[in-house]
């Protein structure tokens, strides 16, 4: 089986059973990581753009690696350096990538709906590394595939995202894949940081995680930007901490196999304390780790390879 | 030249005409309308233009559209938008004032009359700010910008966010009967705000703009109208609320109008979903819901919007085909106007013919003071034929831009002849300028 789409934009347009072939697909390219070469063929003669029109350390970096570990050839675009600094358009550099015969290009942009716009301009595959307040669907599919192999299932678990759900991407792509597997799905934010009408998107809405901590079996914690409190959403950044962070106290009540995430990069002592950022409850360095085989599954079924059953890298 | 319009269905709202008749006009005015017989014998010299099958009605006004000149003449100008509007079955025209510099002074309007008299094909009745520069700060010259021949005053694409101002504004414009239109827009509450706020909003992570924000304007205003027994008309009412808040108000006898666009009567926010982020549904107001359309369709059949009108807002290619945050908002309207009302209003019998044209004559006429928007004998021929038939993919313009999300749509139901003053400026789908 192979995805249905020439790239991965979101995790809302896949189906349930794309999303676990995507899983399925990363399990032996992880197994990968433990030899003393970690690469295969597969994307010999290939050539993987990473075009990042924000500053990110761990996403293009974990891009960079699963290309790399799959043998594709890849190219940075720093956009301070590029032609977007003398008022190229969006269009124009993707028309510029495709004209060099890029066969995927890697996109993050902080305005929603940019991956479509660059989709729909070339046919190179498009995979969305996080599009404004959109989505960040290989965030996403990291995040599954972690519960997943620290919990065994994601059917009937209770998981909730902390933060600021209003401008998160990475809050969306979790909504929409954890949705799909079965996972009962909360949001806990101070109202500000709530976007309308999110209960359409089949999750509980809650303001006080002490309320719900001990049904949870995880706990996604986001980012907590500094200049949110400069747009009044919240007033003070100690008041967050103390009434939103998630700290020892919090989870005392907890169950005591819950699993504490966070995408990176993380403000210790406002979003998460440092005891809970580094507790054995926690995931965050195995996440990362795990980001490079979701990112390898990816492009492999994106690329539509003939390079035979994922499996066979297990040997 | 003389004309003579033969075996039309007349529809005049203004003069409560729906009948089939031939309408005479010489001197660029109409001159008889009914049966007349061996009009060919009596006018040798006419031109004669057989209306059978077709629908005759005053010409139409568009009393919100974007001209762009002074400016932007590379996104439209007064040649350039009056062909348009010509094009859609408008023979006359509001030129806004948010212009580069804004209308805000004689100089600018006696620039937008005088370039609309030698390269317009169409009348064009300049708008003028309500405030220097449309800053909000400090009253333009009303008095003298109404003796220079505008028609009404707004700061349309912004509001007058100062309340104090507003208040000023409807007390002054009082003197000179000159009606205030207010674009209902709470800023604080819009800021970067990209689509109307809900779930589309938030599945899409596109920033949401609020209804609240426009009704909490359109309430500010009908109390300020209310306080200085002034003239207030809303443009582009987009919410529920709002038509609940103009009904209330025209209930209590406040002398409020209001009008609404074809976008915001035939589109929702899904659309923005369903078609990926496409920017020619970037407008503001943004596109509402299901049931704000539902409330706009029942506000124009009980008569609580007055107006259609087209909020022509014209944008190159270039500036559209960006990010939808960076993409300005706001689509050309003047060409499809009167094809969505008739698919969408009067052929889904929301509105009958008879009401729709007069949403499109006679009540902007009324509001407004103008001369024209009935086939009243004496006035100018200022007249439309509607072949309420007719099909067409939408595809090709005759503004300089081409911004709308209507492209490849069918409709039905075009104008085929436009006469201003008893020129004819479209005839057979073909504009004539000359």
């Amino acid at each position: 089986m192979k995805l249905n789409h020439k790239d991965l934009l979101g995790l809302e347009y896949l189906s349930k059973k794309e999303i676990e072939l995507i899983l399925k697909t990363a399990k032996p390219f992880k197994q990968l990581f433990t030899r003393t070469v970690k690469k295969v063929p597969t994307l010999r003669g290939k050539t993987v753009v990473l075009l990042f029109y924000e500053p990110s350390t761990r996403t293009r970096t974990s891009f960079e690696l699963a290309a790399k570990r799959l043998s594709a050839d890849t190219v940075n675009i720093a956009i301070s350096t590029s032609s977007v600094v003398k008022g190229e358009s969006l269009i124009d550099t993707a028309k510029t990538i495709e004209a060099m015969k890029a066969d995927f290009v890697v996109i993050r942009h902080s305005m929603s709906g940019a991956a479509h716009i660059i989709a729909k301009t070339i046919s190179a595959s498009i995979i969305n590394a996080g599009d404004g307040m959109h989505e960040h669907p290989t965030q996403g599919l990291l995040d599954i595939f972690t519960i997943l192999e620290k919990k065994d299932r994601i059917k009937g678990l209770n998981i909730a995202i902390v933060g600021d759900i209003l401008h998160s991407r990475v809050a969306r792509s979790n909504i929409w894949g954890l949705n799909k597997l079965g996972a009962n799905v909360f949001v806990v934010a101070p109202a500000t940081l709530i976007p309308a009408e999110i209960y359409k998107m089949n999750v509980e809405v809650h303001y006080d995680i002490s309320k719900i901590i001990h049904k949870l079996d995880v706990i996604n914690i986001l980012r907590i930007q500094k200049e949110r409190q400069e747009q009044h959403l919240f007033p003070t950044l100690e008041e967050y901490s103390e009434i939103f962070g998630v700290n020892s106290e919090k989870l005392l009540n907890a169950k005591k196999d819950i699993l504490i995430m966070h995408p990176g990069p993380m403000n210790r002592g406002i979003e998460i304390s440092t005891e809970v950022a580094d507790s054995k409850k926690s995931v965050i360095t195995e996440q990362v780790t795990n980001g490079i085989a979701v990112r390898m599954a990816v492009l492999y079924l994106l690329a539509d390879t003939d390079g035979g059953e994922c499996e066979s890298f297990n040997s | 030249m003389n004309l003579l319009i033969l075996n039309g269905l007349v529809v005049d709202p203004a003069n409560r005409i729906c009948k089939k008749a031939d309408i005479l006009v010489e001197n660029g005015k109409i001159v008889k309308i009914g049966k007349i017989q061996n009009a060919k014998c009596q006018m040798p010299n006419a031109k004669v233009i057989d209306a059978k099958n077709k629908i005759v009605t005053p010409g139409l006004i568009d009393i919100h559209t974007h001209l762009r000149e002074p400016g932007h003449s590379d996104e439209e100008t007064i040649a350039s938008g009056t062909r348009a509007a010509a094009s859609g079955g408008f023979t006359t025209i509001f030129a806004m004032p948010n212009t580069h510099p804004p209308i805000d002074s004689v100089t600018g309007v006696k620039f937008v009359l005088m370039t609309a008299m030698h390269e317009g094909i169409v009348n064009v009745l300049p708008v003028g700010a309500i405030t220097k520069g449309q800053k909000g700060e400090e009253l333009a010259e009303i008095g003298k910008m109404k003796n220079a021949g505008i028609v009404a005053i707004s700061d349309d694409g912004k509001p007058v966010m100062n309340a104090n101002i507003m208040r000023k504004a409807l007390e002054y414009s009082k003197m000179f009967d000159l009606p205030v239109i207010s674009h209902c827009e709470d800023t604080n509450l819009t800021k970067d705000g990209e689509m109307n706020e809900g779930y589309i909003s938030t599945v899409l992570g596109l920033k949401g703009i609020p209804r609240q924000a426009e009704e909490i304007i359109v309430a500010r205003d009908i109390a300020l109208c209310e306080l200085t027994d002034g003239r207030l008309h809303i443009a582009h009412i987009s919410t529920a609320k709002s038509v609940e808040l103009v009904r209330d108000a025209k209930k209590r006898g406040v002398k409020i109008t209001a009008e609404v666009t074809p976008h915001h009567l035939s589109l929702t926010d899904k659309e923005i979903k369903n078609r990926n982020y496409d920017t020619n549904l970037k407008v503001n107001p943004p596109l509402r819901t299901e049931d704000d359309v539902k409330a706009l369709l029942h506000g124009l059949a009980d008569d609580t919007i007055d107006c259609i009108a087209s909020d022509h807002a014209p944008h190159l290619a270039e500036e559209k085909q960006q990010e939808f945050k960076i993409a300005p908002s706001g689509i050309i309207g003047l060409e499809t106007t009167l094809p969505l009302v008739i698919t969408k209003l009067v052929h889904k019998k929301v509105l009958t013919l008879s009401q729709a044209i007069e949403k499109l004559t006679f009540n902007p006429a009324k509001i407004f003071n103008l001369n024209c928007g009935s086939l009243s004998i004496g006035s100018a021929a200022d007249i439309t034929i509607i072949d309420l038939n007719k099909t067409k993919t939408i595809d090709k313009f005759e503004s300089k831009s081409k911004n709308s999300p209507f492209i490849g749509m069918k409709l039905i139901g075009f104008a085929i002849t436009t006469i201003v003053g008893g020129k004819i400026v479209k005839e057979n789908g073909k504009i004539i300028s000359d």
